[in-house]
């Protein structure tokens, strides 16, 4: 249970242990870069990212083009930079579905136990067994492409996790004594779950639920590459490769560049969680 | 032994009935239903009843559920809506390729990745150890697709060895061999970083053990100490990680498949999915929740064979 360990160990010391620990310092540096240039897109762009040019196709970089241009003209830099905005988003915003629905049905079914609680939980194990990946295809597949139905794809895939992170700590919880008498001064079922469990179990599914935007980021890239996520010409990572693939030989920037932006920012996500299991995980502290 | 293992194996059952049933109604719960999807949203009622009479969707729900599980028991997959060929006989012949990419690749997992962990574990904060858990990241957080366009960049377009595309003649080793190297070397690199992590750290957890102690205590050569003493007690939460690994290892073959343009389930399922050919969908699916299931039977039986504490009670 080191995720509530991290509430008890007091914030002021968890943050004076992360801030020694270097992985996780440059993680969160690189993080702060990322989010700044998702939200500040529009301004530090050098082109709009979906005007085409098709004098200028398929350029390799240079000084009006830092990262080159793609088979439409348009410039690949403008497009990744852009491509931060969406990618991010659809990766938080998943997560926040899955988050919300995923710890209500964990801590409905840790709070109620009984048959209800394993018919849930149940579930949920027989859909966590199953690759992110492929559970992905499934509902995209059912729901279609499109950005509005990744995030509800992704937010349905990742609910499970949620929930079988939720439900242990809710058992704990339910059975403290605050929550007893919350109950026998006639404290209702939903405002017992709203203000008293949750606030007692967020912590943990919080800092989760943060490192799993490192894995939604990749899901959504793997689903855009096989042409099942957000269409272009709006520009994610995953599509931009994906449009990049038949012309490795000739501009290998149309691959590149997208890629090492995925891979920087998940290195980023990864990192900070190393930082935070090393400090959480006394016997593995560095 | 055998008496757990095959309750373990009538334990699969009823969840690979609770996944085929999910497959089955997640399938019926397209909009307009299946037969719109596949002749697209402005095909006319007549088109579209057709369809459904000839998929047969027109009957009860029950019954066509009724249907679909005793297939499943015989084994046959149902037919493609494209083509009107019956489906096992195709994953028949794809699944090798899936099988073969994925063991190979857990294979060169396990063989790098062990012996970097217990390197990395023994060598805490040295060099090595920095480099490597550098390494292993880099490894959990490069997009697979990503990782086998760098290695097709390196190997096959700048250094011309080994072949863009395809999986050989199956009836050729060297071939086949020769295909399938890129492809494994990509989902293997991944599966390297996987193995090395939880090795090392379930080495680092075991090294501090009592046991450890006193066999280093009582002049145990040290090799005798990490191998015989700590990695085999460290493989435990090995194993079941690779498990975990393994099935991730399924899930990111799709993305293989498709960068190399090799033949297997992966590639199947997305074609399946851009012909709106609903059932060879539900079909592969169904194939994907078998070697899932399958994957937690053998990981659960192999506990005993490492572990000699662990009862099959």
């Amino acid at each position: 249970m080191s995720n509530t360990r991290i509430l008890e160990e007091g914030k002021g010391k968890l943050w004076r242990t992360f801030k020694k620990n270097k992985t996780a310092l440059v993680g969160t540096a690189i993080i702060i870069i990322v989010i700044a240039v998702a939200i500040l897109a529009p301004w530090i762009s050098p082109h709009d990212p979906l005007e085409q040019n098709m004098v200028h196709r398929l350029k390799p970089p240079d000084r009006t083009y830092p990262l080159g241009t793609d088979e439409y003209g348009r410039d690949v830099l403008s497009r990744v930079l852009w491509g931060t905005r969406v990618s991010l988003s659809v990766g938080i915003l998943s997560i926040l579905f899955g988050l919300v629905v995923g710890t209500a049905m964990g801590a409905v079914a840790g709070y109620k136990g009984a048959i209800v609680g394993s018919i849930i939980m149940r579930m949920v194990d027989v859909l966590l067994s199953f690759p992110v990946l492929i559970s992905g295809i499934l509902v995209v597949a059912i729901l279609g492409p499109g950005m509005d139905k990744l995030i509800l794809t992704m937010g349905i895939v990742f609910a499970p996790r949620f929930a079988r992170l939720a439900y242990g700590p809710t058992l704990v919880v339910k059975e403290r004594e605050y929550v007893d008498s919350a109950r026998i001064i006639g404290v209702s079922n939903l405002r017992i779950l709203t203000h008293y469990l949750f606030p007692n179990i967020f912590g943990g599914i919080l800092v989760a639920g943060t490192l799993w935007v490192g894995t939604a980021i990749l899901t959504e890239a793997s689903l855009s590459f096989l042409g099942l996520g957000v269409s272009p010409p709006t520009p994610t990572w995953g599509n931009m490769i994906k449009s990049g693939i038949d012309r490795l030989t000739t501009a290998p920037w149309l691959s590149i560049f997208p890629g090492l932006s995925i891979l920087t920012t998940v290195l980023a996500i990864n990192m900070i969680g190393d930082g935070l299991r090393d400090i959480t995980d006394p016997k593995l502290r560095i | 032994m055998i008496q757990f293992a095959v309750r373990r194996i009538i334990l699969s059952i009823p969840i690979l009935l609770i996944v085929a049933t999910l497959i089955f109604f997640l399938m019926r719960t397209m909009p307009g239903g299946p037969a719109v999807a596949v002749l697209g949203d402005y095909a006319t009622k007549e088109a579209i009843e057709a369809l459904e009479k000839q998929m047969g969707l027109d009957r009860p729900l029950g019954v066509q559920y009724a249907d679909f599980l005793g297939s499943l028991v015989r084994g046959d997959l149902g037919k493609s809506i494209i083509n009107g060929r019956p489906i096992a006989p195709e994953v028949g012949r794809v699944l090798p390729y899936t099988l073969q990419l994925a063991f190979s690749s857990l294979l060169l997992g396990i063989i790098l990745g062990i012996p970097m962990g217990v390197f990395t574990a023994l060598r805490r904060n040295a060099f090595f150890d920095y480099f490597g858990r550098t390494l292993s990241l880099a490894g959990v957080s490069i997009p697979t697709f990503f990782m086998g366009i760098l290695l097709m960049l390196l190997f096959s377009i700048q250094l011309d060895l080994f072949p863009v595309m395809g999986a050989g003649d199956s009836s050729d080793l060297r071939d086949t061999l020769y295909h399938l190297f890129l492809p494994t070397l990509t989902l293997g690199l991944m599966m390297t970083a996987y193995i090395t992590r939880t090795t090392r750290s379930a080495m680092l957890n075991v090294l501090q053990e009592e046991y450890v102690r006193t066999a280093r205590a009582k002049g145990l050569p040290e090799r005798i100490v990490i191998y015989g003493h700590a990695l085999r007690n460290a493989f435990i939460p090995i194993i079941s990680f690779i498990g975990v690994y393994a099935i991730i290892l399924i899930g990111n073959s799709i993305l293989v498949e498709i960068v190399f343009s090799r033949p297997g389930l992966g590639k199947m399922m997305i074609g399946a999915i851009k012909q709106r050919d609903y059932i060879t969908l539900q079909s592969v699916m169904v194939v994907y929740a078998s070697l899932v299931v399958f994957i937690n039977l053998l990981i659960d039986l192999s506990y005993g064979l490492i572990d000699p504490r662990v009862k099959y009670e």
